[in-house]
């Protein structure tokens, strides 16, 4: 018994009917999306705190209101991204239309996951409805509270004729991805990434990958100590650490090692007080599995700061290790928790090479007063997207595209690049029916006079810019 | 290879936001024997401009090209970056099995989903160039000599071994009986009365494409051409009418020099056969009117589209080259090509210092700190990217 066929028909047929093509319904759907915020933003937040602990604050800033700047972005560009964009010309093209239709590509799926079970759920959905595609939403199962506020209330807000939420674990999961999507768009982790591309690779279907890896934080000796490990310690603990893009861990001297970890020490307490515990601003790990795991990663290398946990809370201090080996698990897996390990290098070379030895991460960190420094770090490496002297800042910013690179992922969105990505970009052109003279130079039998003309034709730009 | 700046929001200001473009690393080229020198270079030209390193696969079937590309070619470049490999499905398949930065190909759906998947074990991304079978519609309101010229020539190029070429033509009985004429009227001034003795009309790759066309020969019935020649690997340009969609001829992606008309009674018909089926590499539309055209680039989807022409587009490096669904992801030509095979790189550079500045965003978290922030969250500049 399929229970996923008779939605997947139902929105086919919509998409079929051409629903989703008006810019009005696209809009009338992204109005939908932000009446939904505004309506339950508590709802919202409730949830979040029941799955993460987050706080409202953290809530309104990395979930609700980066939605909501979303959908407000793709309302106020819609028209315009929606146009066909003209294209220069040759001399063979002049008399003709020459532009690039964006079209939806179908039917989407978008498969979310339950660190910022609102935000990675809402953002792509946005571009797939601005692009207007019928979507298929899967949130993750483990934001259980989220979950439900998503599958219960949010279609109430769309039209459903051509959106569907569905719910259920990793066999439904598989026997969802054995159906045709004409695109997925999927965030997590690479292991379950390369799934998701193999069982797309049956269908020819594109994908986009969101994935993550461990994100290299490095820490040069020229810097001052207090601002790097504000900076470092709350883009590390935020969501406690639960961020494909956080710094997983820091590189840096033995020296700036010894200045850094008071400094780390002093972030800590001025941000989430002396018993953390007791931090309302402090979040807890989504799950007992997940929970386990970072316990037991709480005993490589040595606890230079934190390392208290609570099972029954899903707690685990913000916790800093040194002395830790490349080998141990810390070093190993994405930590995706409050653990921050410090790694040693005797110079920039040495952290260089050691980030190039290992996966393409999400995301790359480089603290330095020295802007040379900073910029070798970005020029000698590669990753998803790269911030100097700060963490994540650059996800505000729907202008800068983000996605992974390598193991961390392909393709990528926010702002435009989120329409871009769930749009077919189809090249036409539209030429006048009669003027057959001219364009008989073309035909055999051909002449060598023929063909210079021909290439002439095809080589010169008309009176456009050559400029793309 | 500039580095992009990008508009920048309250909390950015002060810093320095753009996209970097970055090679991948290690690119595999595999390309078609069609083409066999445009389809291996220019997404050579792509992956080189972009930094790249370059692994090219060459088809086996066109092997006087492949021999020049893998023994005068590599002369041409830093050998220590490019390499050219050579075989069979057998070694492709064992290359394929290595990680790949980017993989690039250009071949059949069958063949695609074979790549991505081997794609899919090492998260490399990848563009594929497939095919389809190109639907032409022919509108009742159209001067058919134009037509049968247009159509003709795109179709026998290459003696329609052409991924973009146009596969079968859609149209009612009355405008084929104006175009069966018109298709001879144009085949014979394109190649003479016996096209055979043309220096212009090309042969067939192989054996196996010579005996699996002369096998469509069979499908429906000869209006024009239906010669064919095993020792030449020759095939006349074709017509063919009465043409069942059950048929071998409608089934798969014919790739040579057979055009099968099928009858549709109206516009409408036209475009539900079309919708009905995979989505092509290329869609082509003939009419006077410019609504019929319309109307069916607003109701079709395809890679490409081409109105009263075949594909003459693809001389033009402004517009993307690719194919959707079933005709495949990706495109590239001109700029396209190069930000293929490059990572956009999303960077933002910080200021070190001013950090009383971001007490704003650190916890303890009040109710003023989270407006401000959401506030400037909201409050992107410019707006349009």
């Amino acid at each position: 018994m399929d229970p996923f066929a008779d939605t997947l028909q139902r929105l086919r047929e919509a998409f079929s009917a051409g629903r989703t093509r008006p810019a009005e319904f696209r809009a009338a759907q992204l109005q939908g999306l932000g009446r939904f915020l505004r309506d339950h933003k508590q709802l919202l937040q409730e949830a979040l705190a029941q799955d993460l602990h987050k706080s409202a604050f953290e809530s309104e800033v990395s979930e609700i209101s980066i939605s909501q700047s979303e959908i407000n972005l793709a309302l106020r560009n819609l028209r315009s991204w929606m146009k066909d964009e003209k294209v220069p010309k040759n001399l063979a093209t002049q008399l003709d239309s020459a532009f690039i239709r964006k079209e939806p590509f179908g039917l989407v799926l978008i498969i979310a996951p339950w660190n910022y079970p609102v935000n990675l759920i809402l953002v792509p959905l946005v571009g797939a409805l601005a692009a207007g595609n019928c979507v298929v939403l899967k949130p993750s199962e483990f934001s259980r509270s989220t979950e439900k506020v998503l599958a219960d209330v949010l279609p109430r807000y769309l039209d459903q004729s051509c959106f569907a939420v569905v719910l259920g674990g990793p066999q439904e999961t598989g026997q969802l991805l054995q159906h045709k999507f004409d695109y997925i768009f999927f965030t997590g982790s690479p292991r379950v990434g390369r799934i998701v591309m193999s069982a797309a690779a049956k269908h020819l279907t594109p994908v986009t990958l969101e994935l993550g890896g461990k994100n290299p934080c490095y820490v040069d000796d020229d810097c001052d100590a207090q601002t790097v490990a504000n900076r470092v310690a709350w883009f590390r603990y935020f969501n406690t650490g639960q961020t494909c893009v956080a710094p997983d861990y820091v590189l840096c001297s033995p020296d700036t090692q010894a200045r850094l970890l008071p400094a780390l020490q002093s972030a800590i307490t001025r941000f989430y007080g002396d018993d953390p515990r007791g931090s309302p601003n402090l979040g807890r790990i989504i799950s007992q599995k997940h929970f386990r795991r970072l316990q037991g990663l709480l005993g490589c290398g040595r606890v230079a700061i934190g390392g208290q946990s609570d099972e029954g809370e899903r707690y685990i201090a913000p916790t800093v290790l040194v002395d830790v080996a490349e080998t141990e698990p810390v070093m190993q897996e994405e930590i995706f928790g409050p653990i921050l390990p410090i790694v040693n290098v005797r110079s920039l070379d040495e952290a260089i090479d050691f980030i190039n030895r290992r996966e393409k991460p999400l995301a790359l960190y480089a603290f330095s007063n020295s802007k040379q420094v900073v910029k070798r770090v970005l020029a000698e490496t590669s990753s998803g997207s790269f911030c100097g002297n700060d963490g994540f800042m650059h996800l505000t910013l729907s202008s800068l595209p983000f996605g992974g690179v390598g193991a961390s992922g392909m393709g990528n969105y926010h702002g435009k690049f989120s329409f871009d990505t769930f749009s077919h970009h189809r090249a036409c052109l539209l030429r006048r029916p009669g003027m057959e003279k001219i364009y008989s130079i073309r035909y055999p039998p051909y002449s060598p006079r023929k063909l210079r003309m021909l290439l002439v034709a095809m080589e010169a730009r008309g009176c456009s810019c050559t400029l793309l």
